[in-house]
């Protein structure tokens, strides 16, 4: 079976929530939309303070080329323009909408009947997955139409489906895998269509039979799409971890992209998305996000409308635990911490993890005692713990030297490490001071 | 005996002769050094900081001897009376503006803030400000990590153990800006030094609503603006729910201050009011007069 070479960890798996069956939770009060749910400019609101709107109404355009629009997820009447703290921890500008109702965009196909075929072209078929505000869903946020449109003189030879899921807790693209079947192959199909390539790779790590078993039965009739079987190991799931443990390819050091060995990489999450946007024109308005954590009394997989605050999550999955010590948007290896339950869900929202006060808090710091697990751990074959020391130092020429800007920040070097050294706090501080000088450097040429 | 005496004289010959080349050498070249220089280098630091935007202390020397005025020319590390001095050795006219001093434009101690939720990543403000902002509610004040004491290059900033906050002592403080730089939040501003070191400003940046900043911390700037009309002098500006004063319009007034109804306007080194010092005196006499009874 293959997996990635080099790296790598192997956290507890936790799914608690694997064989809990999706259920729909009820449309939220008031719903908010950050404007920045993506990677790249932030949308730019195109409804005022009491408009009224419905389910799939746009409420914000693209700011940019590298940006996305927003669209409510429900019904009802603009409340306000505001800031609002989200999962980055920062206060960013929102769209309130207090829900009335229940209205849907009379556009969007919402019976269960499954389309299969469309008479859309590649172009036409960009332009509804632009529309319709797909971002990547597997936490990246990057948008959909650009990831489909490689600069020319790349060919792309593979497609990649990101069903790997190596995160630990997190259920919801296994559950998608098993209830959306039919959808996920004809969306790849689209995908396959628009990048004029003939062969895909569905990725899923051993851990999921009942997926690799399903998905294979659906797959052994169509020709192009394979499934491959992974080796459990954390992070499996990155894009550059996964082209290798796929195809064998490396990807080059930044600012070189996926596309440069011929692969392009879809989340499930995104690809069933592509699906409902493009054959059932139904903009990005909602998704599962897994409710979980070892103290909840009902943890669950939910279908859940985009801009519901965290708040009705926990309740429907019996309540905030009294020892909560940490809420974490994501899973416990790269997701955030949120600061309270207010935070609304975005569209890269996988999962709402709600961590033990005992497990959460982190222990105390010691000396790095030069044992090497950091690099033996790193994925990316990185020097962790140099890339800490020059960031404590504000040393950003070694961190730049040390290649920093190649770490994907998968947090294995801090988890492995026996002192607790806070490896990936400095990393990722480092990683945005030179991230931040490369850029003043390009600009300038 | 013979060998002892011909070493001795070989010797000493050779060493003669060594000396007089080099005292020829010494004298036949000899690079002219202005005196000056030298001089003015025993009043620098000799951190070779580099804040002048020069190669070290002795580059800064030779370039206010050499150069015609002393424009462009500052030690960020030496005082007022210092830089005269070097100017008064290199013989030019020197005009520094108004002496400065950092100021911490946050009262956001743990009395006035209440921590939410607690911090435990990497002590670093900047990694704080960038993960999730620290353990209060308020999205703007001081991180409490100590990132403008690190790079405090004179020892003029401490944290404060009981308030969490930074505090500048301003007989160190040579105003070089290096904490303005380091902080990521930007609570810190050069502001002008004035007589008896005294100094008026608004200490916080929170820019959200009101209500949402006075959630957040109980000497929070509201942008009530009552401030602003408070002051004779034009020198209060409100933008971003925030109050600033500007220092160089600002006449010490203290209206301001009595105006303020968050107590967010500091007013340092002033001698205490005559009202407030009859209240201190009726508090003082209290117990006297409760004592005297008893005596008696």
């Amino acid at each position: 079976m293959n997996t990635f070479k080099i790296g790598g960890v192997h956290p507890e798996p936790c799914k608690l929530t694997a064989d809990r069956k999706t259920e729909i939770l009820p449309v939220p009060k008031q719903a908010v939309f950050p404007l920045s749910q993506h990677i790249g400019a932030p949308a730019v609101p195109c409804v005022q303070k009491g408009d009224q709107v419905l389910v799939g109404t746009r409420i914000a355009e693209p700011g940019g080329y590298m940006s996305a629009s927003i669209h409510s997820s429900v019904s009802g009447k603009v409340a306000k323009i505001d800031t609002v703290v989200d999962a980055s921890g920062q206060r960013k500008p929102a769209i309130f909408i207090d829900v009335e109702g229940d209205e849907w965009e009379p556009s969007i196909d919402r019976s269960d009947k499954l389309v299969l075929q469309s008479t859309k072209s590649r172009e036409e078929i960009i332009e509804c997955i632009k529309n319709a505000g797909i971002v990547g869903m597997g936490g990246a946020c990057f948008p959909t139409h650009v990831k489909l449109c490689p600069p020319k003189d790349f060919s792309i030879d593979t497609l990649i489906i990101n069903a790997v899921e190596c995160e630990p807790y997190l259920t919801a693209d296994h559950r998608l895998l098993l209830e959306q079947a039919d959808q996920i192959i004809i969306g790849i199909k689209v995908i396959l269509k628009v990048l004029g390539v003939d062969r895909a790779v569905i990725g899923i790590e051993e851990n999921k039979p009942d997926a690799i078993a399903l998905m294979r039965s659906k797959t052994s009739m169509v020709s192009g799409i394979e499934v491959m079987p992974l080796k459990m190991k954390y992070p499996q799931g990155s894009e550059k971890q996964l082209i290798e443990a796929v195809t064998g390819r490396q990807v080059p050091p930044p600012p070189a992209l996926p596309a440069s060995v011929g692969c392009v990489v879809q989340n499930v999450g995104t690809v069933f998305a592509i699906y409902e946007a493009v054959m059932k024109n139904k903009p990005l308005i909602d998704r599962i996000v897994t409710v979980t954590g070892k103290g909840l009394s009902n943890p669950c997989n939910l279908k859940v409308r985009m801009g519901t605050p965290v708040s009705d999550l926990i309740e429907y999955a019996g309540g905030m635990p009294e020892d909560t010590g940490k809420l974490i948007s994501g899973g416990p290896m790269m997701g955030r911490p949120l600061l309270d339950d207010t935070a609304p869900v975005c569209k890269g929202t996988s999962g709402v993890l709600l961590l033990p006060e005992a497990e959460a808090a982190r222990k105390e710091e010691r000396n790095c005692i030069r044992c090497a697990k950091c690099v033996q751990a790193c994925p990316m074959g990185l020097e962790p713990y140099l890339l800490a020391t020059a960031s404590e130092q504000s040393d950003w020429e070694c961190a730049e030297e040390n290649w920093i800007m190649s770490c994907i920040e998968c947090g294995c070097c801090q988890s492995t490490c026996p002192s607790r050294r806070p490896l990936l706090d400095w990393v990722r501080l480092a990683k945005n001071r030179v991230g931040g000088i490369i850029r003043a450097r390009n600009a300038k040429n | 005996m013979l060998v002892i005496l011909t070493a001795v004289l070989a010797l000493g010959v050779t060493a003669l002769v060594l000396s007089l080349v080099l005292y020829f050498v010494k004298s036949r070249f000899k690079v002219e050094e202005d005196p000056r220089i030298g001089q003015i280098l025993e009043l620098l630091p000799s951190a070779n900081c580099g804040g002048c935007g020069l190669p070290g202390c002795a580059a800064f020397a030779e370039a206010c001897v050499k150069s015609d005025t002393m424009e462009g020319l500052k030690c960020s590390a030496c005082r007022r009376d210092v830089m005269n001095r070097i100017a008064a050795i290199a013989g030019h006219e020197i005009e520094l503006g108004v002496e400065k001093v950092a100021v911490v434009r946050c009262n956001g101690s743990c009395q006035n803030r209440p921590t939410l939720r607690s911090y435990d990543g990497a002590q670093r403000c900047a990694i704080a400000a960038m993960m999730n902002g620290g353990d209060t509610g308020c999205f703007y004040g001081c991180l409490g990590c100590g990132d403008c004491v690190s790079v405090c290059k004179f020892g003029a900033i401490k944290m404060d153990p009981e308030t969490g906050l930074p505090v500048v002592d301003a007989d160190k403080c040579t105003s070089c800006g290096n904490c303005v730089k380091a902080c990521p939040r930007g609570i810190i501003e050069i502001r002008n030094r004035n007589k008896m070191d005294r100094r008026i400003y608004v200490s916080c940046v929170n820019k959200d609503k009101g209500p949402v900043a006075r959630k957040a911390c109980d000497v929070a700037c509201i942008g009530c603006g009552k401030c602003v009309k408070a002051c004779q002098f034009d020198a209060i500006t409100l933008a971003d729910n925030v109050a600033y004063i500007d220092f160089n319009k600002c006449r010490l007034c203290r209206k301001c201050v009595d105006e303020c109804p968050q107590h967010s306007i500091v007013a340092l080194n002033f001698p205490p009011r005559p009202s407030q010092v009859a209240e201190t005196v009726e508090v003082d006499a209290q117990p006297v007069t409760e004592q005297t009874p008893v005596s008696e």
